[in-house]
């Protein structure tokens, strides 16, 4: 596990919208898909998501709905409301530009300044 | 998210909570199963994999909590979690919750009672419509608003800022409904009143300008509300009812609304009158007596747009008008504007300047309050720093600490708010209803009102806030590692702490009230004791008007002889007199103008002095017992087939012969060309009230200037009250259906007194409540500082100190504090004391008395705070205390 990147902060709320835009996830499934969509670079520990969960409801860019897991468990899934897709283009572009502009000026070379 | 939003997300999150809670459970649940179910599937046994899910998972309380604030539940549950805390934590230490609590209802309810005062009497206007455009007129020299009825006619016709122009003064009569005859007060107003004023009537009708024919032609009674409820229990039938008034038949025409209470604040007449009667009211005519100043007061709402300035302006003018025209009965005095309900600045002034002191000291009181109880919790924080350190040590966040105490502080400042507040308002309730004198309709409208509520609460808060906050510093420091380490005593580092400042502060306060208080009670016992220019003890003031019973022209003299012989047969009656109007009882005194002999154009501009007058019959200096300096007293003789003469005083003869020496037997002119011959000269004397500046005054002969206003002045050797009935029983024998009102002398001084009075029980009141503070903020330093020097003292006693030693090792702080705190208030209060000139006559804090009181009371209070922790001071085993360690 050593090798996984530390969470910059904010971009948890950005990782969980971005899992459940995929479809409908309980909370487990959220962390198990954000494994899955990053190739298992980021650690997001199990415990500290559900506040992040809860936050977002509350903003109103998830809405929640109790259903069953594939292995017949009862489970709170997660979706995206309008406003929560909305901000996820938001935020993605966002992060775009930013990671772009991060990008660009860390690997300038001397020549180019 | 706005911010009722935000709350109502709030408050239904709380709501929803415990399902919400099981809810979050159900869910961390879950997903721990789930993650369980996916190490099972990896290879794990059950168990094994559910322990390690749990471990993975992280503490669960935590995230839960985590959880319920990210959803937004928290503030209020932990706002609950804190109530519950700070009352299990206030019901462990009781006394201290009730002292701090009992402090506070005092600091409070005495802020409560004096502001709703400031609210009755300044803040919240008369209860008429659109009062802040109502101004009354009033002569800027002595701010009076007294006009003769023609002058008032021309102001009300001749300005342009005026809407219209309303005027009123007072009457004293009979009013006969056929069962009983009662004394009623009432106003006698211009026609236009109640149009002036836009007031509608409860029932019937109001009269009106209309109704005004010439003299007399208006004979109606408009009843005001209370009189209706009290007297006619609130019959409509009265409508249309005639009575008799002083013997003249008028009819009831109509009812105020309940909330009307006239213009004048403290005033609230029984009846109204049209003013064009009041000619056959008091057999005085005065609607053409241009020189008459009559009427009480002028009064209207400016038009709108016009300023107070711009209406003065106008005002003056048609004043300057008015002297140019008739010279003979007119001199132009600066006009001016000010507000009808304390009569201008002429009680506005004193009333004000008093109240505004006395809000300043409660506001004092409260600050005192707050010192002492932020001392206090300073010094609970302090003993608590173990519990403060251990639950810093566990985890808990300062700001959850700090709001914790802040908790604590509101929790308490709440209830001694509330309870603070219920007593004002029981008190303010007595007040409002309380009616001082028995013979006038005064009372102190002061029954509070929301903005009084709001007020407390709201000093509730801002002092829990306050008190609350001297211990931050202290916890935002705590080290929680030193001080579980070393057992739990916090030692502050700087030499003067905050706690000294605010304690010398409480203490300077404290010495501000009672300096003041004893500063108004001495004013008040002297000026009791001052001479009046008149010895009121033992004697009994007889008043009537004998208008009331119909008497008019030759009739008063004789039928006052009557009654003035009649008293002479009581036995034990020493002395009998007889006055229009004794002095210091009506607060108004009658005034005339004089010049000097020679003066031929007697327009008011050449006048050489405005006397007080009286109407007195022979005898009266004597049963009056003021001295008669040189001349003779006036005799029967003295009636109207002889020359005018006076008796007059010192300062009369001073200003109009320049000595009183030489004056008897000279001549001064009254108004109306009268030559008056000096023939007396008394004592001087204090005649309108207390504080006035020496007046003055002319005692013409009652028979020569007749009066309907007739007080008999009984003087017995015995208690005075003793002789009521008999006096009752003789006039009823003179005259069966003659109202009267029988008082002591020292009774109806209470009129004049009764500023002083008020004055003198609301200081004394702070100051008692100031000297309770400063014996509960002195124990507490006291007590505190004892307890926490218990081994240093404990060791001193044991290597052989004395008991005087351990005292001034204990108690010294706490006593120089009181002499540092006492002096700074001292100095203060004596600045302070001048505002109370204006009221309390002779109240001057250049006495050594007074000084003498503050110092004995100060060193008294220190005392007796200081006694109990003596006491263990002293009494401490050192062999005990050391066994303990």
């Amino acid at each position: 596990m050593g090798d996984q990147a530390q969470l910059l902060p904010g971009t948890l709320d950005l990782l969980i919208l971005r899992a459940v835009s995929l479809g409908p996830l309980h909370g487990y499934g959220i962390l198990l898909r954000i494994g899955q969509i990053s190739d298992n670079a980021l650690l997001i520990e199990q415990g500290a998501l559900y506040p992040g969960l809860f936050r977002l409801v509350r903003q109103g860019l998830l809405k929640t709905k109790w259903g069953t897991s594939e292995n017949n468990r009862r489970a709170k899934f997660y979706e995206l409301t309008t406003a929560g897709r909305k901000r996820l283009r938001e935020e993605t572009d966002n992060w775009n530009r930013l990671a772009t502009a991060i990008g660009a000026a860390l690997s300038a070379r001397p020549e180019e300044v | 998210m706005n911010l009722l939003a935000s709350l109502r997300f709030r408050l239904a999150a709380l709501f929803q909570r415990s399902q919400m809670s099981a809810e979050m459970e159900e869910e961390l649940r879950s997903h721990i199963q789930l993650r369980a179910d996916d190490l099972e599937r990896s290879g794990l046994p059950r168990a094994e994999a559910e322990r390690r899910a749990r471990l993975e998972f992280g503490p669960p309380q935590a995230i839960k909590e985590d959880c319920q604030e990210a959803a937004g539940g928290t503030f209020i549950e932990s706002l609950l979690q804190d109530l519950r805390y700070a009352f299990r934590v206030l019901r462990k230490s009781p006394a201290f919750t009730v002292v701090s609590v009992l402090t506070l209802a005092f600091a409070i309810g005495a802020n409560a009672v004096v502001f709703a005062a400031l609210n009755a009497v300044i803040v919240r206007p008369l209860n008429v419509p659109r009062p802040e455009s109502l101004y009354s007129i009033h002569r800027i020299d002595d701010n009076s608003a007294g006009q003769s009825y023609p002058n008032y006619v021309d102001l009300r016709d001749r300005n342009r800022s005026f809407e219209d122009l309303a005027a009123y003064s007072f009457i004293n009569a009979g009013l006969d409904t056929g069962e009983n005859l009662a004394r009623v007060w009432g106003m006698a107003t211009s026609g236009n009143y109640f149009d002036v004023l836009g007031i509608q009537p409860h029932i019937g009708r109001f009269f009106h300008s209309s109704d005004e024919h010439g003299a007399n032609s208006a004979p109606y009674i408009v009843l005001s509300h209370s009189y209706w409820h009290a007297n006619f229990h609130e019959d409509p039938g009265v409508v249309g009812r005639t009575v008799l008034l002083n013997k003249h038949p008028f009819t009831i025409i109509g009812v105020t609304p309940p909330g009307f209470r006239g213009t004048l604040l403290f005033f609230s007449g029984e009846i109204f009158v049209p003013m064009v009667n009041l000619e056959q009211l008091e057999g005085v005519s005065f609607l053409n007596a241009r020189g008459n100043r009559s009427l009480f007061m002028t009064l209207g709402h400016l038009k709108s747009g016009v300023t107070p300035a711009q209406a003065a302006a106008d005002i003056n003018s048609v004043s300057k008008y008015l002297e140019s025209t008739y010279p003979k009965d007119y001199r132009h005095l600066a006009l001016g504007l000010a507000r009808p309900g304390l009569y201008g600045d002429y009680m506005g002034r004193p009333v004000r300047a008093f109240l505004s002191a006395l809000m300043l000291l409660s506001a004092l009181i409260l600050i005192a309050a707050c010192a002492n109880l932020g001392s206090l919790f300073a010094a609970r924080a302090t003993d608590r720093s173990r519990e403060v350190a251990l639950r810093l040590a566990l985890g808990a966040g300062r700001l959850r600490i700090l709001r914790q105490l802040f908790t604590e502080a509101i929790v308490i400042a709440l209830a001694g708010g509330a309870l603070g507040l219920w007593g004002s308002v029981l008190l303010l309730d007595w007040l409002s209803k309380w009616q001082p004198f028995s013979r006038f309709p005064i009372n102190l409208p002061v029954t509070p009102d929301a903005n009084v509520y709001l007020v407390a609460l709201l000093l509730a808060i801002a002092s829990g806030l306050l008190f609350g906050a001297v211990p931050v510093r202290q916890v935002l420091h705590t080290d929680p590692y030193d001080i579980v380490k070393s057992g739990g005593r916090l030692t502050t580092a700087s030499r003067i702490t905050l706690r000294d400042v605010l304690v010398v502060a409480q203490i300077a306060i404290c010495a501000v009230l009672v300096t003041s208080s004893i500063v108004a009670v001495r004013g008040l016992v002297r000026s009791m004791h001052s001479n009046f220019g008149f010895e009121p003890r033992n004697t009994m003031l007889v008043s009537m008007v004998l208008g009331m019973a119909g008497y008019s022209g030759e009739a008063i003299p004789t039928v006052q002889k009557r009654m003035f012989d009649a008293m002479q047969t009581i036995p034990a009656v020493t002395s009998v007199g007889m006055i229009d109007s004794a002095p210091l009882t009506m607060g108004d005194v009658n005034a005339a103008l004089a010049f000097k002999d020679d003066t031929i154009d007697l327009r008011p501009a050449n006048s050489t002095a405005t006397a007080v007058m009286f109407k007195v019959a022979p005898g009266y200096f004597h049963a009056a017992n003021t001295a008669l300096l040189s001349g003779r007293d006036l005799t029967w003789h003295d009636d109207s087939h002889s020359p005018t003469v006076a008796v007059v005083n010192q300062e009369f003869a001073r200003r109009l012969f320049g000595a009183a020496t030489n004056s008897l037997d000279r001549y001064f002119k009254m108004r109306d060309g009268t030559r008056v011959k000096v023939v007396g000269i008394v004592e001087d004397g204090k005649y309108g009230n207390l504080t006035e500046k020496q007046k003055p005054a002319m005692f013409l002969a009652l028979m020569q200037s007749p009066s309907a206003d007739t007080v008999l002045v009984v003087r017995s050797a015995v208690d005075p009250q003793q002789l009521a009935a008999a006096i009752r029983s003789k006039l009823h024998d003179v005259d069966p259906g003659l109202p009267s009102f029988i008082q002591t002398w020292d009774q109806a001084l209470s009129l004049p007194l009764f500023p002083m009075r008020v004055a003198t029980a609301s200081l004394g009141v702070l100051g008692v409540i100031g000297a309770m503070l400063s014996i509960t903020g002195i124990f507490g330093i006291a007590a505190y500082s004892v307890s926490k020097r218990m081994k240093e003292l404990g060791i001193r006693m044991a290597l052989g100190a004395q008991s005087k030693e351990v005292l001034q090792a204990a108690l010294g702080r706490a006593f120089k504090l009181l002499a540092f705190g006492s002096l700074a208030g001292m100095v203060l209060g004596l600045l302070a004391t001048k505002v109370l000139a204006f009221i309390v006559y002779l109240a001057t804090p250049r006495d050594p008395l007074v000084l003498a009181g503050v110092v004995v009371s100060m060193a008294l209070l220190g005392l007796l705070a200081t006694w109990i922790p003596a006491q263990r001071a002293l009494s401490i085993d050192p062999l005990n205390l050391l066994r303990e360690e």
